[in-house]
């Protein structure tokens, strides 16, 4: 490949007639495969271990527990007849609804107000809030763990200082829910502000001069230049973190894996404990792909910004 | 929260007071921002800070009901070299290393070269490759993790961190390229064109001129990659068992819990070591990593 270039730039400052139509053809084609194959890797790594095991998935959750017989959609219309797995539907649909709504509207207001202070003194505050996002949810989530301990815990230490009793963070159903999106809101606010802050900074001056100058209030600045122009951008950073923490695993496996009676299990927590830890394989694949459907729908409306992005670098 | 509240209300007075008092306004606004700020820094940095708290501890110490939580009474650094030179800790940590390392380098080769033909090179559906490849960027881990098990088994990878080495790609590869496609885009078609001319040829083109003009985004793809693969909880939960080839993030919970006894001074050490690599790259390339961050929709 690299012979042939040599010899075709050597050629080159001779050629000051145009190329004849064969070479240019040759070069077209040549150039073509080369972008084949640099897009190989790439192919190989979504086809093989992407799009085949979803196709894979799709067929694993055809089996019986054995794996040795084919038996339709058993699996998942006996996950749909169990209690346990309609709340698991319904808590991981709380959980994902409200923890993004409270990551949206904390992260609006720190974008907010860190967008008022002068240049200076944001770069500091941006970078203390930024902190939980950086930290591995993993690994943060252990010191929430901790915090929240029946007999340790820090947070009711200070409830009880300050005359509130004690609260069984992890230990109470309605408490175990509240605790597990306290905790994903903790971890996924600082994206929503910092996406905010980038959307913030590229609206126009003059779009707040003019609305100045029509007398325009600060609530009416709101409403009518920053939220019509940040638009796409919350629209987008919505829908990606509803993806993202309603498939959310880390925060709930470790704070309560699930318990106290099920109560806080989410689609992957639930998947985990089917297919691996009690080796029903269909089952566990059964359920994870019960987040499939509601997964394309996000995914379809993120596409449709994608998409006009793609057209808009060509055109 | 009602801090901004009250900013917004301060904003908003009768219009013929306004002339008067702008400073005054702008000065309650700062305020009440300030505010509002605090409010928050206390909220997110309350768990770090506890960790450290408790990693200074003695066992004593943490299991005495009476004082204070919140403060050390006799620090110690035992907690720390406990860690460090006994049990697998600095075994997880190396594996964590060599790990993020390969995958980094493997996701970088892989989605320059990607990255490269699809803004560059058009050929037939390159455009439907890229969509294609955001949309992967959408498939959570949860969904694959259950027949990646099957498939990691079938390769007799079970229990080997070659399985995360191969699997981790899949879950940065599709943002990485979608960065670099967006860097590459950037780059004016003159420059190209005025390589060509020279005579150099495409892997001269990306070596000598996209690579350094977008020195930037390949920073900041790293640092994604980086940080996605450091983090990862899931592939290593379900796929590896042993702790000699346990990372980090699993590794503190499975070794340091024995039954019912948590050694909670221990857990919270280990836990602050294991977030300082990508505290300290973030709190040097912070601005690389926001960019890396937000890349994907302020180009949108």
């Amino acid at each position: 490949m690299a012979d042939g270039n040599v010899v075709m730039a050597r050629g080159m400052p001779a050629a000051v007639a145009p190329p004849q139509k064969g070479t240019l053809h040759r070069i077209a084609r040549r150039r073509s495969t080369l972008a084949f194959l640099m897009t190989l890797p790439l192919l190989a790594v979504i086809g093989g271990l992407v799009a085949y095991p979803f196709f894979y998935a799709l067929y694993l959750s055809m089996l019986n527990k054995r794996m040795t017989r084919f038996v339709g959609i058993d699996n998942f219309t006996f996950l749909l007849s169990r209690e346990t797995f309609q709340a698991v539907i319904w808590q991981s649909v709380l959980f994902a609804v409200s923890a993004v709504i409270a990551k949206a509207l904390i992260g609006f207001i720190l974008a907010h107000v860190l967008h008022a202070l002068p240049a200076k003194g944001q770069r500091k505050w941006r970078g203390m809030l930024l902190v939980p996002w950086v930290i591995p949810p993993a690994v943060s989530t252990l010191a929430w763990w901790w915090m929240f301990d029946p007999s340790y815990s820090a947070i009711n230490w200070v409830l009880t200082t300050v005359g509130v009793p004690p609260v069984a963070w992890l230990g109470e159903p309605s408490w175990a829910r509240f605790s597990v999106i306290l905790v994903n809101v903790w971890y996924g606010a600082p994206f929503f502000m910092i996406m905010y802050l980038a959307a913030l900074k590229s609206v126009p001056d003059q779009l707040y001069e003019a609305a100045a100058i029509d007398g325009a209030t600060g609530w009416q600045k709101l409403r009518y230049v920053t939220v019509p122009m940040m638009k796409n951008i919350i629209a987008i950073t919505v829908l990606f973190s509803l993806i993202v923490t309603f498939a959310n695993f880390d925060i709930v496996r470790i704070l309560t894996n699930g318990g106290p009676q099920d109560k806080t299990h989410i689609f992957g927590t639930y998947a985990f404990q089917v297919g691996i830890q009690s080796g029903d394989i269909p089952l566990g694949s059964a359920v994870s792909l019960f987040m499939f459907p509601i997964l394309a729908v996000f995914a379809i409306f993120v596409l449709r910004d994608v998409t006009r992005r793609n057209k808009e670098m060509t055109g | 929260m009602s801090g901004a509240s009250v900013t917004r209300g301060a904003v908003a007075p009768p219009t013929y007071y306004k002339v008067g008092s702008i400073k005054r306004e702008r000065r309650w606004a700062l305020i009440g921002a300030y505010a509002a700020l605090a409010v928050f820094v206390v909220f997110f940095l309350t768990p770090p800070f506890y960790m450290l708290v408790t990693s200074l501890k003695s066992s004593g110490e943490i299991a005495d009901l009476s004082g204070n939580p919140w403060i050390v009474s006799s620090p110690t650094l035992e907690n720390y070299r406990e860690l460090l030179t006994q049990g697998n800790y600095v075994t997880h940590f190396l594996n964590s290393v060599i790990v993020t390392l390969a995958v980094v380098a493997i996701t970088m080769v892989i989605s320059i070269f990607a990255a490269f033909a699809l803004s560059r090179m058009r050929f037939w559906g390159s455009t439907m490759l890229a969509t294609g490849v955001f949309l992967t960027y959408l498939v959570p881990e949860t969904l694959l993790f259950i027949p990646l098990f099957q498939i990691i088994g079938g390769l007799g990878l079970y229990n080997n961190l070659l399985a995360m080495i191969l699997i981790y790609p899949t879950l940065t590869v599709p943002f990485t390229t979608w960065i670099m496609i967006g860097y590459f885009a950037s780059i004016p078609k003159e420059l190209d064109e005025a390589a060509l001319i020279d005579g150099a040829n495409h892997f001269q083109m990306l070596w000598k001129i996209f690579i350094p003009v977008a020195l930037p985004g390949i920073l900041a793809a790293m640092i994604f990659a980086f940080t996605v693969s450091w983090a990862q909880f899931l592939y290593p939960m379900a796929f590896l068992v042993s702790s000699e080839q346990m990372v980090l993030t699993v590794g503190i919970v499975s070794d340091l819990i024995r039954g019912d006894t948590f050694q909670w001074g221990k857990i919270m050490a280990g836990a602050l070591m294991a977030a300082a690599p990508p505290l300290l790259v973030y709190a040097f390339l912070m601005d690389y990593y926001i960019a890396g961050l937000t890349a994907g929709a302020t180009k949108g």
